[in-house]
């Protein structure tokens, strides 16, 4: 056929869009004002895709099993992992990880694994969100 | 008496930021008329020091960082780097683990050349074809996720083998992926060899000559569409490939002929798609037991690499051509030298005989038909533009020469 595209685009007027519109339909005037009405319970966000199993999102760090022995550190390839000397524990700032899950692999102890969180989009990278320890 | 007027020529410098470029690289055309008569390209405006900051880091945290070189071949160039080590270390793959190499690269292959083929959609302005295409890629993007936990950062590389394995529960997943992919593979094929927008703009556009390609020593799709029979896979097999049955894709398998034009690209790439499926396929059904990785405790595999004393190189066919590793490991923690040579190195020159005599409006296909990658290529950052320092190719050679030989110690 010559102009093959001409069916398809018909077909595709009366066929729902392929797109998630996450987070909203129409991109909102302000973005502050809309979180604020979601907040309060005023207005609805159309949920994203869910996450595939072993999907690696937000970093998880079980305190308690952590026994310090630094071997993340020394394997995480943007340094995202701070050692504290005085409980000898680490503290992992998430506006540096790569999300590579090589800290989870190397843990003796499996203290370390990888949520399913992954807006975690922020104008402060020291924000409460962004440090996990 | 009224003043002569002459035909002259005039200079059209395209870049290093232009709307119709996704990557920074710069342009200076010689136009007569609407007809190109010369081009040069200059590189250098997106160095990113990776190979540097590689140098300064252990076998395993490089593998994050090479995968960070290209955002589309995320998989080719730690591979790459990994066969680099694992040759330089003399480490074993498990079987296994060549098996499950082979499907991910395959399937990086369909990403991307789908990716590959929307873009020239939209370059021609067919922009609802670059959004069918871009709708059957999301699948093969899935499929990504669901196997290696990322779309597009896959970290599924690890030296002697692979991070994560294909369980039996996932294979119902991937067939129904790929049955997906195959269904709309012929839709695809239609729509850009068929439609009669496509074969205007492409045919005839953007000739590479078999003489030209092999001369120039252009690599990957680049090649095979002007009917060079070139393909890391076939020619020197890593891998599982050798037990895998597949041959060189040339445009004549489907129209007996080869022009080398901007339409046979389009059909290489297109067939390599189905060849991939194919590939998975077959790797799936011959996939033997066994473990994914050689040394599964990590932390021993750095003790074992700070000892390793040698040099190793890797080759691999990436989506885009060849991508080449060198890794030199001279008993510290740290790789004494890492060379990276990405595919669209070898795929610039050929942009000078394909656009010479073409019209300014084919600058944007023939130039996205080698599928260019400007930042991974990138060496040479230059900072001081006014301070002109050129080397002759004389000068250069001794310089390689000599870094040769400084590698040689």
């Amino acid at each position: 056929m010559r102009f093959s595209m001409v069916l398809p685009l018909l077909g595709q007027t009366f066929k729902k869009p392929f797109t998630n519109k996450f987070p909203v339909k129409y991109a909102p005037n302000n973005t502050t004002k809309l979180l604020q009405a979601v907040g309060e319970g005023k207005a609805q966000i159309v949920p994203p895709i869910e996450t595939p199993p072993n999907f690696r999102g937000k970093i998880q760090y079980d305190k308690e099993k952590c026994i310090g022995c630094k071997l993340c550190i020394k394997v995480c390839p943007t340094e995202a992992i701070e050692y504290k000397e005085k409980e000898k524990k680490i503290k992992i700032y998430l506006a540096r990880c790569c999300f590579c899950s090589q800290c989870n692999d190397i843990c003796p102890t499996n203290c370390l694994s990888m949520g399913n969180e992954f807006l975690l989009a922020d104008t402060d990278k020291h924000s409460k969100d962004l440090i996990v320890d | 008496m009224s003043p002569k007027t002459t035909k002259t020529t005039y200079t059209l410098p395209i870049g290093p930021i232009h709307p119709a470029l996704k990557e920074p690289v710069a342009f200076e055309f010689e136009i007569d008329g609407e007809r190109i008569i010369d081009v040069d390209v200059s590189l250098g405006h997106i160095h990113r020091s990776i190979e540097w900051a590689g140098m300064r880091r252990n076998p395993i945290q490089n593998l994050y960082l090479a995968e960070r070189i290209c955002g589309i071949c995320s998989y080719c160039h730690p591979m790459a780097f990994a066969l680099a080590v694992e040759r330089a270390a003399g480490i074993e793959v498990p079987e296994r683990a060549d098996y499950l190499r082979v499907v991910q690269a395959e399937l990086e292959r369909i990403c991307s050349h789908t990716l590959w083929a929307g873009v020239a959609a939209h370059e021609i302005g067919f922009d609802s074809v670059l959004f069918l295409t871009w709708q059957i890629r999301e699948k093969a993007l899935d499929l990504t996720e669901y196997l290696t936990g990322n779309r597009v950062t896959k970290a599924i590389t690890m030296i002697g083998g692979v991070r994560r394995d294909i369980t039996k529960d996932m294979i119902p997943k991937i067939t129904e992926t790929l049955n997906y992919l195959k269904d709309n593979f012929e839709k695809l094929r239609h729509v850009y060899l068929d439609d009669k927008t496509f074969k205007m703009r492409s045919q005839g556009c953007g000739i590479l000559t078999k003489e030209d390609a092999l001369g120039l020593c252009a690599c990957g799709p680049t090649t095979r569409a002007s009917g060079v029979k070139k393909d890391v896979r076939l020619d020197q097999p890593y891998f599982a490939f050798n037990d895998l049955d597949f041959d060189y894709v040339t445009p004549d398998i489907l129209t007996g002929e080869v022009n080398g034009d901007v339409y046979d690209r389009i059909i290489v790439r297109l067939l390599e798609v189905k060849q991939s499926i194919e590939l998975i396929e077959q790797c799936l059904d011959q996939m033997p037991e066994g473990d994914i990785v050689s040394e599964p405790k990590i932390a021993k595999l750095l003790s074992t690499l700070k000892k390793v004393k040698g040099e190793g190189i890797g080759r691999m066919e990436a989506p885009r051509g060849e991508v080449f590793h060198y890794v030199k490991l001279d008993g510290n923690e740290y790789p004494y030298c890492w060379k990276v040579r990405a595919p669209t190195y070898s795929n610039i020159l050929p942009w000078i005989p394909m656009l010479r005599g073409e019209q300014i409006a084919d600058i944007p296909i023939v130039a996205a038909s080698t599928d260019p990658c400007m930042s991974c290529t990138n060496r040479v950052a230059i900072v001081d533009a006014d301070k002109k320092y050129e080397l002759n190719k004389e000068q250069l050679h001794r310089l390689s020469v000599e870094k040769t030989r400084r590698l040689m110690k």
